[in-house]
């Protein structure tokens, strides 16, 4: 990951803008567009990259209010960089209420313009000083993480199997931690009640693996975690989510490639390992699992991803199995599974599965 | 009907209400009971078949003519009072000056009184016309009037007498040195003729002028859809009348002239061919007293020269020679479609008496006090051979009207305020469908707009087509829809010049505010970032503030 410091960045768009300011001119800054259009899918590296698109804001009278609040932000991560210090991104809405008429009245506003800060800079929030609210997942199974201690600096062993019904719960920031593991696989689950039951049976002794709760879609730390654990490990990595439109185009899709508005950052913050376990549609019929019907909101997800998202567009095999949940017309949760027994999942529809992981969707 | 009974009786030496003597069997249906299992013949039908008498069949079909509630009976009540008032006054060329006194008996009894300065009318004429349930001349002759149906006053007598068992008053004199005389009149509901309870002379101060005084049962209610809504209405669409009113509380109400001339007087046409009907035709050929088919053409049409009448008659395959009365369904037909296919002058339009642009916006300025007002008056167009035009007004940005609920629509129809039945009409419909979101007002998609507006829509035209003999609303015919929203496009265009150059200026005003607000910022910013000095900072700001002005003026 690049560590460049970002100070140096700031300074030189701020001169910029100052000089164009002094040659009488109107100055403007170039974001790049984040969304899935102005994305490609890198079929090597198997994420989504950013191509050129960018859009101009020009310091204009409609725009001085955005304008003002983008450069007061830009001063904010200085200092906070400059201090080794940081914020949430809550704090940093409550921070800008010392600006006066150029405060925010939302967060969802300070939002978009840090958003737009890290497009501009090409880096992720973290190193602008920002930090997410989010809580980046949790862990269980055998592994040790070696992080350090905040005070002394000493490194500190954390054993992934010793948390009996808890877990371990991934730091916002992961790029200095390091890993041991024999595991085989790492599993990774949507939602918490199925981790918790794997957990609580010690699946993951059973199978020898790494289990991972993302809680829906997953948040930044988490795909990193994730990557940096596969990478370095050389283990592969399953994601296990609920068989619909939302499962697999939103949660599988970003975790494995990114998404498009983190488009710029999307290189590291993507598994491109990751395989599809379940639940396909194939899934649905192969065993027998209770379904709802498809909303208004799923079928569109699903065409919507067939038609625009890169990512199904050069996966056959997806665009296929989306075409027949489509045409399935319904959707199973990862819990439908407890409709043959509770531990079903355990006993019978995981162990099955990952005998064949070349059978996984991509 | 029989068309030459279709003629104008001349009533009375003053004009003021006229009215064809016929007492023809009603064309209603009568009721037929039939008992399911005894088979009847038509000899025992034919005995339970007999004519109804118009006023029965009125007793029974009250709501067809506006009576079907208190509230309603009232305000009808009112209307055919005031109409009948109004109309004689501007027949005999003189300014009206009405007083309408409503005086509550009991809750649910009211007497009205509606005194007019108007010609008066001889004493022979005065029971025929209160005590007689009859269908009037107005519906035959094609005249912008505000009775068409020509029931008239008489059906609110009717009502009166059937609630509350008292008679009709009139008090009436034609001039300085004649009587006044006052009449109690009742109605013989079968015969349908006046009976006289009292006939006297009387001392009275007008010179001139009649007073009619009824008793009724009904309900007053306040507000828009009440006789308050009506007689300010009325004084809108009415600039050339002095009004009192005298509300059932006892208020007094001065609705004073705003125009000190009588508008326009409409005139009389002839029906024009391509607004006739098949049936009509057919009849009109019998009863037409023209001596062959070129004549016919001609005498009873506008619009149909010699020369016309001859092409229609060619075209038809017909004769212009031709004797009418023994035209067979075959030949009429023939000349109907003749009629359709030839091409004709529109009917005359200068017979139609519009308020006009002046006197609408005078009218508003009256009504309420508002940032901006515009008015349009169309130039007349035809609708069925009817030749009719529309007028529309509005008053926009008064403090007493809500900013985020419909309009206030006022319709009228020959000057007559239409209070019922809002939605059902051609005019409200194309209120609706007239885009106002492009004249910067708030409507959402089959709603009247939002705002604080009064919007005023008045058609006149020789026959008025209204969805049902109560006179409420309009019916939708597409060149009335057409004509309606042209006129609305017309006030809506002026309006929209009005509200974005008011809303260019909030804009710019913003603009600049953000100007002052926000580069103080840009300055903050840059220092914090660039440690540069308070001068630069400063010289940072004011140059970016120049250069931004300077940039909005171009």
């Amino acid at each position: 990951m690049s560590d460049t410091n970002v100070v140096p960045k700031i300074k030189k768009e701020a001169k910029a803008v100052e000089e164009s300011i002094l040659k009488k001119k109107t100055p403007s800054l170039k974001f790049p567009i984040r969304s899935l259009a102005n994305v490609r899918y890198l079929e090597k590296e198997g994420y989504f990259e950013i191509r050129g698109k960018k859009k101009e804001r020009t310091l204009t009278v409609n725009t001085v209010k955005t304008f003002a609040q983008t450069l007061r932000m830009m001063a904010l991560s200085k200092t906070l960089v400059e201090t080794d210090d940081m914020a949430t991104k809550r704090e940093a809405y409550y921070v800008s209420k010392n600006w006066d008429d150029a405060r925010f009245l939302e967060q969802t506003e300070s939002d978009t313009v840090m958003d737009d800060v890290e497009a501009l800079f090409e880096v992720n929030r973290e190193q602008l000083g920002f930090v997410p609210e989010e809580k980046g997942g949790d862990v269980a199974g055998t592994l040790v993480v070696v992080d350090k201690d905040p005070d002394t600096g000493k490194s500190i062993r954390i054993d992934c199997t010793k948390f009996g019904s808890g877990a371990y719960s991934i730091p916002i920031s992961v790029e200095d931690l390091k890993f041991e593991t024999k595991a085989k696989f790492i599993l990774v689950i949507e939602t918490a009640g199925m981790f918790q039951r794997l957990v609580k049976h010690g699946y993951w002794k059973k199978a020898n693996c790494i289990l991972v709760s993302m809680g829906g879609v997953p948040t930044r730390a988490c795909r990193r975690f994730i990557r940096r654990l596969a990478d370095s490990m050389k283990i592969p990595v399953y994601v296990f989510v609920d068989g619909d439109p939302y499962g697999i185009s939103n949660i599988y899709r970003t975790f494995k490639v990114g998404s498009g508005n983190a488009a710029h950052i999307n290189e590291f913050f993507c598994v491109p390992q990751a395989r599809f376990l379940g639940i396909t549609p194939q899934d649905i019929i192969d065993y027998k699992l209770p379904t709802h019907p498809l909303k208004d909101v799923d079928v569109k997800r699903a065409k919507d991803a067939v038609k625009n998202d890169p990512f199904f567009q050069h996966h056959k095999p997806w665009a296929k199995a989306m075409e027949q949940l489509m045409s399935m017309g319904v959707r199973a949760e990862q819990q439908a599974l407890a409709a043959h027994g509770l531990n079903y999942v355990m006993d019978t529809y995981l162990p099955e599965k990952i005998a064949h992981p070349e059978r996984f969707l991509p | 009907m029989a068309h030459a009974q279709m003629k104008r009786k001349s009533a009375d030496a003053t004009g003021r209400k006229r009215k064809s003597g016929s007492t023809e069997p009603e064309a209603a249906a009568p009721s037929k009971k039939q008992p399911k299992i005894v088979r009847l013949t038509a000899t025992d039908l034919a005995e339970k078949q007999r004519e109804i008498s118009v006023s029965e069949f009125f007793t029974k079909n009250r709501h067809l003519l506006g009576f079907d509630s208190p509230a309603k009976a009232l305000l009808t009540t009112v209307k055919e009072a005031v109409d009948n008032a109004l109309d004689a006054c501007e027949e005999a060329g003189i300014l009206p000056d009405l007083l309408l006194e409503i005086q509550e008996i009991s809750e649910t009894r009211y007497r009205i009184a509606v005194q007019d300065n108007g010609p008066g009318i001889v004493k022979a004429q005065i029971p025929k016309i209160f005590g007689q349930l009859l269908y009037g001349s107005k519906f035959h002759r094609l005249r912008q009037s505000r009775g068409q149906q020509g029931i008239g006053i008489s059906a609110a007598g009717m009502y009166g007498q059937l609630t509350t068992g008292k008679p009709i008053t009139v008090i009436s004199r034609i001039g300085a040195g004649k009587p006044a005389h006052k009449f109690d009149i009742q109605i013989d509901t079968r015969r349908n003729a006046p009976v006289v309870v009292a006939d006297h002379e009387v001392e009275w101060t007008p010179q001139h002028g009649t007073r009619v005084e009824l008793e009724i049962e009904a309900t007053y209610k306040k507000g828009r859809h009440s006789v308050d809504g009506y007689v300010e209405q009325t004084a809108m669409a009415n600039p050339h009348a002095q009004i009192t009113y005298v509300a059932p509380t006892g208020e007094r109400t001065e609705l004073p002239r705003v125009a000190n001339e009588l508008p326009k007087p409409p005139q009389e046409i002839k029906p024009h061919p391509h607004g006739v009907e098949l049936g009509i035709l057919l009849k009109m050929l019998h009863d037409t007293k023209a001596r062959n088919l070129r004549g016919f053409l001609a005498s009873e049409f506008s619009r149909v020269s010699a020369a016309v009448a001859e092409e229609i008659a060619t075209t038809a395959g017909l004769s212009g020679g031709m004797t009418t009365q023994k035209a067979a369904r075959e030949q009429a037909e023939a000349l109907y479609k003749a009629i359709q296919a030839t091409k004709l002058m529109a009917p005359p339009s200068n017979v139609l008496s519009p308020i006009g642009e002046e006197l609408l916006l005078e009218g508003l300025r009256k009504q309420i006090d508002a940032r901006f007002y515009a008015a349009t008056s169309r130039s007349p167009s035809v609708y069925r051979g009817n030749p009719f035009l529309v007028e529309a007004a509005i008053a926009f940005g008064a403090e007493q009207l809500p900013a985020d609920e419909p309009v206030t629509l006022i319709r009228f129809a020959n000057r007559v305020p239409l209070l019922y039945q809002q939605s059902a009409c051609a005019v409200t419909k194309s209120v609706i469908q007239t885009n106002w979101k492009s004249y910067g007002i708030q409507q959402s998609r089959g709603a009247l707009p939002l705002g604080p507006m009064i919007l005023m829509v008045h058609i006149a035209s020789v026959w008025v087509p209204f969805t049902s003999e109560s006179k409420e609303a309009v019916a939708s015919y597409p060149e009335i829809m057409k004509e309606i929203r042209l006129a609305l496009q017309d006030v809506g265009r002026k309006l929209g010049i009005f509200i974005r150059r008011g809303m260019r200026e909030a804009d710019a005003e913003k603009k600049r505010s953000y100007i002052e607000k926000y580069i103080p910022h840009i300055g903050i910013a840059l220092q914090e970032i660039l440690s540069i000095s308070d001068k630069e900072k400063e010289k940072v700001c004011a140059t970016l503030k120049d250069t931004l002005e300077r940039s909005r003026k171009l």
